[in-house]
């Protein structure tokens, strides 16, 4: 493992937060030495391919799957709702939101 | 243990077909073996005894009025908790979705129940497919049915130990780095990794939507092409669904020879590091192949060196966005802060502290730290160019062979508690020789080949993408001839289960 | 600092983001069905819900409606394109990631020409468009004001999930000067034309069909490299976009001539004063992690069919207007308050019925435009084309004149038929009977001798004087032109 790929405690709280998982200190310390140890196993990856080797995000070239615009079966807004943790008016009840995308 | 529950998945079609039993009493057989052997087993998270004797009687129903039947009608099924079950809670083996009832249908169960397959219930996984040894579970661990110290492998461990223990003819599981071919390694059962996207994602719980395939697994090469034929083809409703038409596996199975077949041994993964009885299994079942005639060549593919530092790159990617959806907000569960200010943010991130578990959390992490600013060209990107590299090692082996051959797992079944010892990179490391087919999106299989220490070992073939018959024209003519040579790998389970 | 001397002193830059609601059947990705109302969460699929297991498919109209747009801006339409996740959590947003492309949209590089209301033009340069996924409606409850800040929770309607979106993303758009905020207003107003004709989106400003995030920087001359931007999200009509526009600047100016530092952040708009507040700062959250969308396939378009698009693509406003112009010979005014009054069409198709240009505009600008305000309608939503131009046949048939012409189009707009027949129903007809004519001009003549003296001495107007008394005696049926005819036959002039 190089110097380079360790991970802070403070780098993982800030993904942590990018992803919206609260956690202890002694998680993020676990996770930073977990991820050091990762990273430096697999930061090799950036050595092997060259710029002229194309990515491949799916396994299997396919091309233009598409559908036609008709409609089709939906959900009623009590399917919808029936897992919700909260609900009112047939609506989803969400905890107040801060900041505004 | 039954007549009923040590027959094969297809010897079941041919009883039900003629008569012999009804597929009620096929499916009651299951469900007290179930209820008999659950304390030990652990395979399903939920069983759904209603459900299945209802299916049944239907069955059994239509046969009688003479309705034409698919070939496996009335043969019980066990699907992997992963599959969306419409008004039968589906957990992913996650405290997240403890309580969740779909409102919605899979294909896959979709297809299942169109065939009249009587669904025994949802098999316990490593959570949301994350982990291989089913110890990730929310639902506590799956127990290997050949020795309950031992783990049944994973992530598809719950529908591996209900096929070995006895509990279900026929597994529906699902593949994103050897999720069923490394639990069929280690419970003595056969589980198949199709081309992607030959099987439909729809309805499947995403882990990472680019590797993940559904997997059909029996205690047999042909139970498994079986199921294969009826799971796989077309869907609409999956953008990454090829349009193939799909067949004739279970006719490959039953009717090739190892005659003429040219079996290439990956260089990369020979053996090298692995356990000593899995490596002489491996050998002693090429040694077989040849005495039947089939051609064993070398094949190198260096790439495949890599193919684990790519996969623990764009699968956690991958992880970190599919599982980005459970919030608490929409469905799942739902935890308050226990301090501090109650905001959808605050909420959003208890949720998630609260209902995942350690390794989902690591994934998520690791894979948001790859795909964040800044490092998405060295490592997804860098990822997504190494597929590309062990795609083109394939297609050259591919060119030299009719299959490619390695073992499935470095090692047997793992005891319980051993990868808590391990850091995390070895613990992958045990994922070698099956990831390199989901990266390439190839299909794989993995069949028994004899014991080691008295845990079974997994035999892998590879078959070129798309070309999935070439699995079963092998695994078939390799299953016979391994058995006359060493007789059947479960049967020495079926005996010690008997004798207890 | 005021607006004016800001634009004296500092250079702006602008920049514009617009989203447009594609008018599909369905949604981008699911089958759901893509309108306007309707129960809350009852236009949603698993899909749209972002329930486990649910997965995408493209909708091939919301693709072919993003191509046209492309194809409208001048952008070229690319050999492969991509879908990418941007991931941010937020409810509205069923899968706490964005189904939207990245580094690969469909449309690159394009310009938009854009009239302003002198008739200046200016080019903007567009610089991708893209296709994307709309998110929930949160509604705000328990606060004081309904927003927010202070409200106790939200309740979030999926409807809206996975509408179909294009982004239309300019480049820099610089050298306006102190234009800027009118060329900001202008180009809106320009793609919400061309959404119109394209017949791609209602594209309804106040419906939020159309929405635009408005970026501003400024810097000390166009030499100098771009200064730090701000972005204002969600301005929604032209009005508010030209007036957020001269606030930022205005703002920016201030803050730099007092030596301090323009923020780079997203800020609010607010219509009751015109001003814009401060959103969050630029950080964290704009991590979005994107990364190719991996249960979608790329898009591949054929030539053929982009092509085939590219020839089926409606004459584009601006082409049209230009086109129009020469042919009806309006001056650039008049042409411009038919744009604006959103009467081309309508003009349009009522000359294609049989109408001359200049009737067609005087009636529809005129007394049908009344007409609708005081409904406050549209004046499209009272008559149709086809109405006008049988009104403005009757007056050219002499059955009529403007005064019952007006009376007629009353009787139209009340539903009581075509104009034909509203004017036999409410016995409108100009009298033929030129004996009855003749009578009344015969009388004007005789009791309005003065007036005779003028016009047979050659002073024409007058003849507007015996009008009157003709009128009257007619119940108003005569036709002016034939009684003034008779006027001057009797009196031999």
């Amino acid at each position: 493992m190089t110097e380079s790929s360790a991970i802070t405690p403070e780098q993982v709280e800030y993904l942590a937060s990018l992803s919206r998982i609260a956690m202890s200190d002694d998680e993020l310390k676990s996770l930073a030495g977990d991820l050091s140890t990762i990273l430096g196993n697999v930061a090799r990856v950036n050595e092997v391919a060259g710029d002229d080797v194309p990515a491949t995000s799916h396994p299997i070239p396919l091309t233009n799957v598409m559908r036609p615009d008709v409609v089709g079966e939906t959900l009623s807004s009590e399917q919808a709702l029936a897992s919700a943790p909260a609900a009112e008016d047939d609506k989803f009840l969400v905890p107040q939101i801060l900041g505004e995308e | 243990m039954t007549e009923l529950t040590n027959k094969s998945a297809l010897e079941l079609a041919a009883g039900l077909k003629s008569g012999e039993f009804s597929s009620v009493d096929v499916t009651q057989a299951h469900l007290d073996r179930i209820s008999a052997t659950e304390d030990d087993f652990n395979s399903f998270i939920t069983v759904t005894d209603e459900l299945a004797l209802e299916t049944a009687k239907a069955v059994d129903a239509k046969r009688s009025a003479g309705e034409d039947l698919h070939a496996l009608a009335g043969v019980p099924v066990a699907l992997k908790d992963l599959v969306v079950t419409e008004g039968t809670r589906t957990t992913a083996g996650s405290k997240m979705l403890e309580n969740w009832v779909p409102p919605y249908e899979s294909t896959v169960h979709n297809k299942v129940k169109a065939a009249g397959l009587p669904v025994l219930g949802k098999t316990n996984l490593d959570e949301f497919a994350m982990g291989s040894t089913t110890e990730h579970s929310a639902f506590g661990n799956t127990r290997n049915p050949w020795n309950l110290d031992h783990v049944p492998g994973g992530s598809s461990g719950g529908a591996a130990a209900a096929l070995a223990g006895f509990q279900a003819p026929l597994s529906v599981g699902t593949d994103t780095g050897g999720s069923v071919r490394q639990p069929a390694a280690f419970t003595g059962t056969v589980g198949v990794k199709p081309t992607y996207g030959s099987i439909s994602r729809f309805g499947i719980i995403a882990m990472a939507s680019s590797l993940d395939q559904v997997g059909p697994m029996g205690r047999n090469v042909a139970d498994a092409a079986a199921l294969h034929e009826l799971l796989a083809g077309h869907d609409p409703l999956d953008s990454t669904s090829l349009p193939d038409e799909v067949g004739g596996f279970l006719s490959a199975a039953q009717t090739s020879e190892l005659k003429g077949k040219k079996l290439g041994v990956i260089k990369q993964l020979a053996g090298e590091g692995y356990q000593d009885g899995v490596r002489t299994a491996f050998t002693a079942a090429l040694e077989t192949a040849a005495a039947a005639g089939a051609e064993i060549v070398e094949v190198d593919c260096p790439s495949i060196s890599y193919a684990l530092d790519a996969y623990y790159l764009i699968m956690p990617s991958e992880v970190s966005s599919n599982l980005a959806r459970y919030d608490g907000m929409r469905y799942g569960l739902r935890v308050e802060p226990e301090s501090g200010p109650v905001t959808a943010e605050t909420v959003m991130s208890a949720t998630r502290a609260a209902g995942f578990g350690s390794e989902v959390k690591r994934r998520i992490i690791l894979g948001t730290y790859a795909l964040s600013a800044g490092y998405y060209d060295a490592y997804y990107g860098s990822a997504q160019k190494i597929r590309t590299l062990v795609q083109n090692d394939f297609a050259k082996a591919f060119a030299a062979c009719d299959v490619l051959v390695s073992p499935t797992t470095p090692t047997t079944a793992l005891k319980f508690g051993a990868e808590k010892a391990a850091d995390p990179m070895a613990l992958y490391l045990g994922d070698v020789a099956t990831i390199p087919a989901n990266l390439a999106g190839i299909p794989g299989l993995s069949l028994p080949a004899g014991l080691a220490d008295g845990l079974p070992v997994g035999f892998q073939i590879l078959a070129p993408a798309r070309e999935d018959v070439k699995l079963y024209e092998v695994a078939g003519p390799l299953e016979a001839a391994l058995e006359s040579a060493g007789g059947r790998v479960l049967d020495t389970l079926a005996e010690g289960l008997n004798a207890k | 600092m005021k607006y004016e001397d800001a634009i004296k002193k500092y250079d702006p830059v602008i920049g514009i983001e617009v989203h447009v609601e594609l008018g599909t059947a369905t949604k981008m990705f699911d089958a759901a069905p893509n309108t306007f109302g309707g129960g809350p969460n009852t236009n949603v699929t698993p899909t749209s819900l972002g329930l486990p297991g649910s997965l995408p498919v493209v909708n091939e109209k919301g693709v072919e409606y993003a191509i046209k747009i492309g194809l409208a801006l001048g952008c070229e339409i690319a050999e492969t394109c991509r879908f990418a996740r941007k991931n941010y959590f937020y409810p509205d947003v069923p899968k706490d990631f964005q189904t939207s492309q990245s580094d690969e949209p469909i449309a690159a590089e394009g310009q938009v020409e854009v009239e302003l209301e002198d008739g200046t033009i200016v080019t903007v340069p567009v610089e991708r468009a893209h296709m994307e996924e709309d998110a929930g409606k949160n509604t705000h409850v328990g606060g004081a004001t309904g927003r927010i800040q202070g409200a106790d929770h939200s309740l979030v309607d999926y409807n809206r999930a996975g509408v179909p979106l294009v982004e239309i993303v300019t480049h820099p758009i610089t050298g306006t000067g102190e234009r800027a905020a009118e060329v900001a207003a202008a180009y809106v107003r320009t793609l919400r034309d061309i959404f119109r004709a394209l017949d791609v989106s209602e594209a309804r400003m106040e419906q939020g069909n159309v929405r635009a995030d408005v970026n501003v920087s400024l810097r000390e001359s166009p030499e100098a490299p771009l200064g730090t931007r701000t972005e204002t999200k969600n301005v929604n009509s032209f009005r508010s976009i030209e007036r957020a526009v001269r606030f930022e600047i205005a703002r920016q100016a201030t803050l730099l001539e007092a030596g301090e530092k323009v923020v780079q952040e997203t800020r609010h708009f607010h219509e009751e004063t015109g001003e814009t507040s401060s959103g969050r700062p630029k950080s964290d959250a704009d991590d979005y992690r994107y990364f190719p969308e991996p249960d979608l396939v790329p898009l591949q378009p054929s030539r053929e069919w982009v092509e085939e698009l590219r020839a089926s693509l409606p004459e584009l406003p601006a082409q049209k207007r230009r086109r129009l112009l020469g042919e009806w010979k309006f001056s650039d005014l008049e042409m411009r308050d038919i744009v604006n009054a959103g009467l081309l069409e309508a003009i349009e198709d009522t000359v294609t019925a049989g109408a001359k240009p200049a009737a067609a505009r005087k009636w529809w600008t005129g007394e049908v435009a009344r007409l609708a305000n005081q409904e406050d309608k549209h004046p499209t939503e009272i008559v149709t084309p086809a109405q006008v131009a049988g009104l403005v046949d009757l007056i050219n048939e002499g059955k009529l004149n403007d005064k019952l012409a007006k009376d007629v189009l009353t009787g139209v707009v009340a539903g009581e038929g075509e104009p034909a027949e509203v004017m036999k129903a409410r016995d409108l007809e100009i009298v033929e009977d030129t004996g009855a004519l003749e009578a009344a001009v015969e009388e004007a003549i005789a009791a309005n001798p003065d007036v005779v003296e003028k016009i047979k001495g050659g002073k024409m107007q007058a003849i507007g004087a015996l009008m009157g008394p003709i009128m009257k005696a007619t119940r108003g049926q005569a036709d002016a032109g034939k009684a003034k005819d008779l006027i001057l036959a009797k009196l031999g002039v």
